[in-house]
């Protein structure tokens, strides 16, 4: 059978990123895959070079849009991390109840788009429905939806008001009975079965080669989670389970981001419950020479920043690590061997973004366009209506 | 194995290639080693004490061009940064992707970002910088300076 090569990309502005997919099919299945990123590289890491270290904060927190605070907190940790220093413990809670209310509202933006994708839009409503609610909670506590500003090296800028802390509990109680019954209608569903078991598996030899991170490793069994190898924040202050799996497959890495989520709810609830007192800030003045690494586990796994301070007050060098810069390139292993119509699902089962979903344009030899994205994202909805009518049908 | 097995393990397996071992805290120690050895140590951290490969960073420090290579072995909450110093005329050093897939695309970017050959990396093609970026010219080194002409840097504010 002949080899069709399919160019999907570059631009997309959907999501977070534009990234360009090369796929070699043979009729339906992909035989090869191959990546090129760098359409929006933005030079942060120079850019970083001519701020001052507070301000650096701000330019992070613009790397991503979605889970906006991960980059400032493993910034702020690494700038920390010169001295090295703690951070007043009222500091450590707050950052941990912003850190994980982002958990939330990003698995949730997750989950559903990965419903939006596999036709099942009820999941999509119902998932983003939940976020509102957190993102109220996010607006409640810090001002904004997004891009919340709540860090700086040292501490954190502005305090959660004893006022404030009912209301958020309520809203965080509220989802939980629906997300519940969202996570047993996914878990339950044997089309959601059918249609996302033993597609796209990662092994957890692989998943140590390629160093994969997040809920991307820990659903090939791969145990490891910054907050509790290196706990940071208020994270060994309360009980709360790691969620690993064993089986690789893009039906686990859900399962895993569901459990996540419900985790950090408990986590949220304790530091809110139980958020001491005393100063927010620890006001460093001048940051010494040295260096200083930073990592947290942000929703798709761990963030990494290296910060290397001469004494002046801005960064000489100042590299930054996003999860996905490491989970992309598990694709090699995931996609190849599986048909066109999953690899939509699996591209985004590491959470990185869709912007290439939409793009995809399916091509013969002589250019001629076969599939559009469109198509693609039919093509997947018609394979879960396939096996929803050969399950009798609902 | 203690912290300080391993660390004792890293000093009397290469101690003729460690150039100095700095123990900065608990968590963080910085080990600079020849270049030459970066494969033996590199692969052994990896595959012998079983870390994982968080990343690379590369920094142009003018008078000589440094790589760090990131590794943490999560049961010791321990990061191992192994840092090398490299010519800055001609920067170079072996592959450790040929050894660790993980290492595939972060050897491909300090290329194009700062100019360092990886010999014999599997895959040394384009990664992130755009196709008509001219040969040679290396964006996070100190000498940097605009290439393109045209290019309008206002940003209409």
């Amino acid at each position: 059978m002949g080899r069709t090569v399919i160019p999907i990309g570059p631009y997309h502005p959907l999501q977070e990123e534009p990234e360009f997919f090369t796929l070699t099919v043979e009729g339906e299945t992909v035989v090869d895959i191959d990546v090129r990123i760098g359409y929006n590289h933005r030079g942060i890491e120079k850019l970083s070079e001519s701020k001052i270290f507070e301000n650096c904060t701000f330019v992070v927190e613009r790397i991503c849009g979605i889970c906006s605070t991960s980059h400032p907190y493993a910034f702020t940790r690494a700038v920390e991390d010169v001295f090295p220093m703690e951070v007043p413990i009222r500091a450590k809670y707050i950052r941990t109840i912003i850190a994980e209310t982002e958990r939330i509202h990003s698995h949730l933006l997750w989950l559903g788009l990965a419903g939006h994708f596999l036709g099942y839009n009820t999941v999509y409503m119902w998932a983003w429905k939940l976020r509102e609610e957190i993102l109220d909670v996010m607006e409640i506590l810090s001002g904004n939806r997004n891009n919340y500003a709540m860090f700086k090296p040292g501490g954190v800028r502005r305090d959660i008001r004893a006022e404030d802390i009912p209301v958020c509990l309520r809203k965080i109680e509220s989802i939980l009975p629906t997300l519940d019954m969202l996570k047993k209608a996914v878990l339950d569903d044997p089309v959601l079965h059918a249609r996302l078991k033993g597609v796209g598996v990662m092994t957890y030899q692989q998943a140590i080669d390629f160093s994969a991170l997040g809920p991307t490793s820990r659903a090939s069994g791969v145990a490891r989670d910054v907050r509790k190898d290196s706990p940071y924040g208020a994270y060994q202050e309360m009980p709360w389970d790691m969620i690993v799996t064993k089986n690789g497959d893009v039906f686990d890495k859900a399962v895993i981001r569901i459990l996540e989520t419900f985790e950090s709810a408990k986590i949220v609830r304790f530091c809110l419950e139980k958020l001491p007192d005393g100063p927010i800030d620890a006001n460093i003045k001048d940051v010494p020479v040295g260096e200083g690494i930073g990592h947290i586990e942000a929703p798709r796994g761990e963030t990494f920043h290296y910060v290397r301070s001469d004494g002046t007050n801005r960064p000489v060098r100042h590299k930054v690590r996003a999860p996905t810069f490491m989970n992309f390139p598990t694709y090699k292993a995931t996609v190849k061997g599986q048909t066109i119509s999953d690899a939509t699902i699996i591209l985004a089962a590491i959470d990185p973004c869709y912007c290439c979903t939409e793009r995809i344009a399916v091509k013969d030899a002589s250019g001629k366009a076969l599939y559009s994205g469109q198509d693609l994202i039919r093509l997947s909805r018609e394979k879960t209506e396939r096996l929803r009518k050969g399950m009798g049908g609902r | 194995m203690t912290r300080e097995d391993v660390l004792a393990d890293i000093r009397g397996r290469f101690g003729a290639d460690i150039v100095e071992l700095f123990d900065k805290s608990p968590k963080r120690v910085y080990v600079e080693i020849r270049p030459q050895a970066i494969v033996r140590i590199g692969t052994h951290l990896f595959r012998t004490l079983g870390a994982r490969f968080n990343i690379a960073s590369g920094t142009d420090m003018k008078d000589w061009i440094e790589i760090l290579y990131h590794f943490t072995i999560e049961d010791l909450n321990l990061l191992i940064s192994l840092r090398v110093r490299l010519d800055p005329g001609h920067p170079e050093i072996d592959s450790l992707a040929r050894d660790i897939e993980a290492l595939n695309w972060i050897e491909r970017e300090l290329t194009e970002l700062l100019g360092i050959t990886f010999t014999g990396h599997p895959d040394p093609r384009r990664l992130l910088l755009a196709d008509n970026w001219p040969e040679g010219v290396y964006p996070l080194r100190r000498d940097y300076v605009e290439w393109d002409g045209t290019a309008d840097r206002t940003r209409g504010v």
